[in-house]
């Protein structure tokens, strides 16, 4: 049941050969047999889960179900979820229970997929391994003692071991791209604007976007199609029609251009991530691709800009966490300004709180022109690097991350080394672009999976969804699992 | 760059974050290498550069002013930490 795709799924619901209900509680089952090792959950919603997969099964009977009817889906915890707690993996929200939907979770509970659960990953959005989270760390099943990337760890986990079919996260800086890569699946940050940002607890405003980890492009490009569109309730969300991005799969790419930036094949790139890299090349010059070597030259300049976007923005949103409205109030305040220095003190945890005072100095009196504002100008810079490259090439291409999934605790106590993971993924976000990973193989030297990152330029979710599709028709990277959890029970 | 003890604890005030006294030094030192990090940003010079905020430089929609907001109070309030007769209560602010 687990390797099926969503439309072998939707397929498999519509005949009769099983119910909403069994499916749901097949994955409901997987959950509870894998998740204590995994902690790829931080909520299971199995009552709401099951009750909705029977609705779909109505709904199935009586003839008005769509191609995504009774397949269950995980959330990431910061997606708000009317009724169910939603914690940002943080100790401050640990007893938030969301008031209202997020709105692309909301399209897909239309379309009829039943919640299983939210899923675990670092607090608020803000780091690249899933161990800043108030629930611990989410593991990685190709092997437990390494991360599974982040922020959305949790997620990815959950795909990869197949304890869900599908699952949400979002992309700030890499947080939907790295862990699907770390973990062997395929993921997609759509356009900025794209997708509602309405009920996604923010994080970094003009970076944040959600989108979709699931184990091909065609999977991801069913859910994508149904949570995209233009948003009243988000005023980022852009008024643009949405292609359908399954139409195309099949497109040949024939003459296909595809840019290789050299910045992302420099000296820190590890080698057998470079060699799993340079394979996939190979397979799409096979299918007809012409490479083309192109410069993104101030890509040295992403993670400078980033680290002080990213904070700024945290800073100025998670303002909002002051112990009154909702969250963590500390214990017996004695005024006012104790009860919001301890309320957040103790409620956010250190990379939490790092990130804020960050972005507080880089906004503070006199330090606005020589940080924020000077850093979305080096933004301009970015992304008009990635102008210049789409005039000749029609997607990019290169690594994900510079190394594969590394040890749990290895770089915990080092903010900088963490940082410097995402040079690869940052640039994109900067520039408000559409990425993926692709499963592309495993490191000779530690059998850890190797995603490659294919970027397209504004809206053009379904050309890359086409690349990656057409990749994985000639290469089968994207169905290996992770000997552990690939039993059907 | 260096961010000495007192900044510190002045950038956690500003952003009324409580921080344990054996705990500073460590951020101190993470920001200072944050703000390393960052400084590279200086070798570039980007006088006549447009600061870029949003993607698609967008600008911001309008909507008719009109009410859109139906009265939630109850659920609202059910999140708060502390509540009495529909409203929010906070530590006493005036004598």
């Amino acid at each position: 049941m687990k390797n099926r795709s969503l439309t072998e799924l939707s397929a498999g619901l519509k005949s009769g050969e099983f119910s909403s209900v069994e499916l749901t509680q097949y994955f409901l089952q997987r959950i509870s047999n894998y998740d204590t090792d995994l902690n790829a959950f931080i909520t299971v919603t199995e009552e709401q889960a099951l009750s909705a997969a029977k609705v779909a099964d109505e709904k199935i009977a009586a003839g008005s179900a769509t191609d995504l009817t009774g397949i269950p889906i995980a959330y990431k915890d910061l997606f708000c979820t009317e009724g169910v707690r939603t914690s940002c993996a943080s100790k401050m929200l640990d007893n938030f229970i969301a008031p209202y939907t997020a709105t692309a979770v909301e399209k897909l509970t239309q379309a009829g997929m039943p919640m299983l659960g939210k899923t675990n990953m670092d607090e608020f959005a803000m780091g690249s391994s899933n161990e800043n989270s108030f629930y611990g760390a989410a593991k990685n099943p190709w092997d437990l003692e390494r991360v599974p990337g982040g922020s959305s760890g949790g997620s990815a986990v959950a795909v990869a071991a197949k304890l869900a079919p599908v699952s949400l996260g979002t992309d700030t800086g890499g947080s939907i791209r790295q862990p699907a890569s770390l973990t062997g699946i395929t993921g997609i940050k759509p356009t900025y604007g794209r997708v509602s940002r309405f009920g996604m607890i923010a994080y970094a405003s003009s970076l944040d976007q959600g989108g979709v980890f699931a184990s091909s492009a065609e999977d991801c490009a069913l859910v994508l199609q149904t949570m995209s569109g233009f948003d009243a309730k988000d005023s980022t969300s852009v008024e643009r029609g949405v292609p359908d991005f399954s139409a195309s799969l099949n497109d040949s790419l024939q003459e296909l251009k595809i840019g290789l930036p050299k910045e992302f094949f420099d000296e820190g790139l590890d080698s057998n991530v470079a060699d799993v890299v340079n394979e996939a090349i190979e397979a799409y010059k096979k299918l007809g691709a012409e490479i083309v070597e192109i410069s993104l030259p101030n890509t040295h300049l992403a993670i400078p800009s980033y680290y002080v976007i990213a904070p700024a923005e945290a800073s100025s949103n998670l303002s909002r966490f002051d112990g009154v409205r909702y969250g963590y109030r500390c214990d017996e305040p004695k005024d006012l300004t104790d009860m919001y220095m301890r309320s957040r003190g103790e409620g956010f945890g250190s990379e939490v709180k790092r990130r804020i005072m960050t972005g507080t100095y880089a906004l503070s009196a006199g330090y606005y022109d020589a940080y924020y504002l000077k850093a979305q100008k080096i933004r301009r810079l970015i992304s008009e690097d990635f102008k210049q490259a789409f005039e000749n090439v029609d997607v990019i291409m290169g690594p994900v991350a510079p190394e594969t999934a590394f040890k749990i605790g290895e770089k915990s106590d080092d903010p900088i080394s963490m940082y410097l993971s995402d040079i690869y993924t940052l640039s994109l976000n900067l520039a408000g672009l559409t990425g993926m990973s692709v499963p592309a193989g495993f490191s000779r030297e530690n059998k850890m999976p190797v995603g490659l990152q294919i970027i397209g330029n504004y809206f053009d979710e379904a050309k890359i969804l086409n690349v990656a599709h057409q990749y994985q028709q000639v290469t089968d990277w994207h169905k290996k699992m992770p000997s552990a959890y690939a039993g059907e029970k | 760059m260096s961010l000495t003890v007192d900044e510190v604890k002045k950038i956690a005030f500003l952003a009324r974050l409580s921080i344990q006294e054996e705990n500073i030094e460590q951020y101190s030192q993470d920001l200072s290498s944050i703000f390393g990090l960052v400084e590279q940003m200086n070798a570039e010079n980007v006088d006549d550069i447009e600061p870029m905020a949003h993607p698609q430089d967008a600008m911001q929609r309008l909507r008719d002013d009109v009410v859109t907001e139906v009265d939630q109070r109850e659920k609202l309030l059910s999140n708060a930490p502390l509540t009495e007769d529909g409203l929010f209560l906070v530590p006493k602010v005036l004598d």
